[in-house]
């Protein structure tokens, strides 16, 4: 369903993503690791359609659309949900109200009725539940003094929410303890299924203890540089990003992707 | 034309029918306060604190009194429907008390809310106390304040007695109609010892009219007042406010200046710290348009020890108007374990926008903790992006964004009814207003 073809994107006219490719079936899970500053971000929000990054070379298509070619609303509204990895605090304006204003944006563009305010109450209060935010944290602003944890958690709420066909997590397991990790990833994992693909971007491998990838793929200098099974994740651990950096690893990952 | 003489002939004119013309403290006053005023003249920029309004155009600028506009009662009544608290309604319009308007049911002993002109038949001696001269002020900088003063002809009188509150806010509602191209009204809230209460300001309609208002606060030891002073005058009026206020002793007062309409709107406002341990809150929002301009000096003497005092203001800019803020704090040598913070922030809705926001300080205690800032931008990008991503298109994002910014100044209005009517009075200024509405 998606397909990023050597994606080539720049910042204030630095390159950062260097002709990635990558593609992710209907259903599947994906989880893209790298070092800091190898581009995992950059990805995420050009993925999203945050228009400080120049897609400076390549393509993205997804199910027959060229996806670069949508604003960032019309991208959400087609069902793709990026989860911030550090989400925006909003003063003034109630979690309750832009909770509604996204979940009626996106049903409206699928020609579903939108939710009146007794039905998006129970429904958002049942979504609550299941990722153990306390009610009151509908009233607050958004985001605004949430902890890391909540913050993490309304993000996961939002994508319960909406329903993606195509969920991008940007490092949802930092800033976490373990407590948080297990209630997000049970979120996470509970909106598996056939026809939702995910992309889990993760510093660390204790996240994709929790929410186990179909794939993953390893990001270094704006590239794959390595793409495996779980397995790869465990021997990212062992043996840190200076095996991948230092060369070894990225010619294993030739030769890997060879045979 | 309007030229200073005209105003000195108009006050002579006037004089004899003004409230109190038979009072010798009250025609001293109104006679120093327009010798004063033909003194000074218009402020213009050559002062500091005039420096961005200059009133000079006033000079040359013909008013009228509107030759259509609602009938008073309409507005009124469109008011009224946004509250039901059975309060005190005290209305005026064109500068005059309308007793017929007005809603006056019963007070508890000790309180005493009336227009100035019964205070004035009735009880001078109370008047005189609170009403406030042009003496003592920088001539050249008040000068609107004293012609203000040589004119008014009417205003509200409050009176609370020691311990005394007034459960339901008090409504004045200043109507600008068709009868006068100028208005001078004088309001003087005496707030004895422990005494509470709220004061609503609501003004209304003008036209291409000046419209002048004064409104003195005295609160006594442990005293709470709360004021709002709601503004959404035409968009061709002028409107030139001074908001003052004395405080003993561990009192509180609080005052919103909601400054949404009028062509150009300035608003003085400060208070006096004279005992020790008080509180206040000054709080704002401006939002000003087309080619339309506001200004909001203040000024908060911190003149003795262990005084708390917050000042928020917050701006949209829009179009090619202007808004303006000046902020002073005093902290006196006196006035140690003072807590005072200040701050202004603007937001610019167009290219053509300008703001400028200027908070000031001058600290002479040494054991304070006083911080203040100011900032004038655009929508934070980074928001308006999060709101994208979630389907809420670009337009409106922006709309919600502003909304939000403006609606932290309304939510420190603690009546809930009060509250309410600001929001809806925001909401209905912005584009995107009735969406934003309907999903609050």
């Amino acid at each position: 369903m998606l397909k990023i073809d050597k994606l080539h994107a720049a910042v204030d006219g630095k390159a950062i993503l260097n002709g990635l490719d990558l593609e992710v079936k209907d259903g599947e899970v994906h989880a893209i690791m790298g070092p800091n500053g190898s581009g995992k971000s950059t990805l995420a929000q050009v993925l999203a359609g945050r228009d400080t990054f120049e897609v400076t070379a390549g393509s993205v298509d997804w199910d027959g659309t060229d996806l670069l070619a949508l604003p960032a609303e019309e991208r959400a509204r087609a069902g793709l949900f990026l989860a911030f990895q550090y989400p925006v605090e909003i003063p003034g304006v109630s979690n309750a109200y832009f909770l509604k204003a996204a979940v009626n944006a996106v049903r409206r563009h699928r020609g579903l009725s939108e939710y009146d305010a007794m039905d998006f109450l129970s429904r958002v209060k049942a979504e609550m539940k299941a990722v153990g935010m306390r009610e009151e944290f509908l009233y607050r602003s958004v985001n605004e003094g949430f902890s890391g944890g909540e913050k993490k958690r309304n993000e996961v709420l939002q994508m319960a929410l909406l329903e993606p066909k195509l969920a991008v997590l940007d490092e949802t397991d930092s800033g976490l303890d373990i407590d948080a990790l297990k209630v997000v990833a049970e979120g996470v994992n509970r909106l598996r299924s056939p026809e939702r693909s995910m992309i889990v971007i993760t510093h660390y491998q204790r996240l994709l203890d929790y929410i186990v990838p179909d794939r993953v793929h390893v990001l270094s200098k704006g590239r794959i540089v390595r793409s495996g099974g779980r397995e790869l994740a465990l021997e990212l651990e062992q043996h840190g990003y200076g095996w991948i950096e230092s060369g070894a690893g990225a010619a294993q990952a030739a030769g890997a992707a060879g045979g | 034309m309007n030229t200073i003489d005209t105003w000195v002939a108009r006050q002579r004119e006037r004089a004899a029918t003004l409230p109190g013309a038979a009072l010798p403290w009250l025609t001293g006053r109104r006679r120093n306060a327009i010798d004063s005023f033909a003194a000074a003249g218009w402020p213009t920029s050559r002062l500091e604190a005039w420096r961005h309004t200059s009133l000079a155009f006033l000079d040359q600028q013909p008013l009228a009194a509107p030759e259509d506009a609602p009938h008073p009662a309409t507005t009124l009544a469109a008011l009224r429907a946004d509250f039901d608290d059975g309060g005190h309604w005290l209305v005026f319009v064109d500068g005059h008390f309308e007793p017929a308007l007005s809603v006056r049911p019963p007070l508890p002993a000790g309180i005493t809310v009336s227009a100035l002109s019964e205070a004035l038949a009735r009880r001078p001696e109370a008047v005189e106390a609170a009403f406030g001269s042009a003496a003592g002020d920088d001539a050249a900088v008040a000068s609107p304040y004293a012609l203000n003063l040589a004119l008014c002809s009417d205003g509200a009188f409050v009176h609370l007695s020691p311990g005394t509150a007034l459960e339901q806010p008090l409504h004045l509602v200043f109507i600008g109609a068709t009868g006068a191209a100028d208005s001078h009204l004088r309001n003087l809230i005496v707030a004895e010892a422990n005494a509470e209460a709220s004061i609503v300001e609501h003004h209304l309609g003008g036209g291409n009219t000046l419209a002048t208002v004064v409104t003195r606060v005295q609160a006594a030891q442990d005293a709470r007042i709360s004021h709002v002073k709601l503004q959404q005058q035409d968009e061709q009026s002028i409107h030139l406010a001074n908001i003052e206020a004395e405080q003993a002793r561990g009192s509180h007062f609080a005052t919103h200046s909601l400054s949404f309409g009028a062509r150009l709107a300035r608003n003085d406002i400060r208070t006096r710290f004279d005992g020790e341990g008080c509180e206040t809150l000054f709080n704002g929002l401006y939002h000003v348009d087309g080619r339309r301009h506001v200004d909001h000096h203040t000024l908060i003497d911190h003149a003795r020890p262990l005084g708390t005092s917050r000042e928020h203001y917050r701006g949209l800019v829009d179009g090619n108007a202007r808004g303006v803020f000046a902020g002073r704090i005093i902290v006196a040598q006196d006035a140690q374990r003072t807590d005072a913070v200040q701050r202004c922030d603007n937001l610019l809705l167009s290219k053509m926008a300008e703001a400028d926001a200027r908070p000031e300080l001058e600290i002479y205690a040494d054991d304070v903790k006083c911080a203040h800032g100011a900032t004038v931008g655009q929508i934070d990008d980074s928001a308006l992006f999060y709101l994208r991503t979630r389907g809420v298109d670009e337009t409106h994002a922006r709309q919600l964004l502003t909304y939000a910014f403006a609606a932290e100044v309304i939510e420190r209005i603690a009546q809930d009814a009060l509250r309410r009517h600001a929001r809806a009075a925001l909401l209905s200024r912005l584009p995107g207003g009735a969406l934003l509405e309907e999903l609050l």
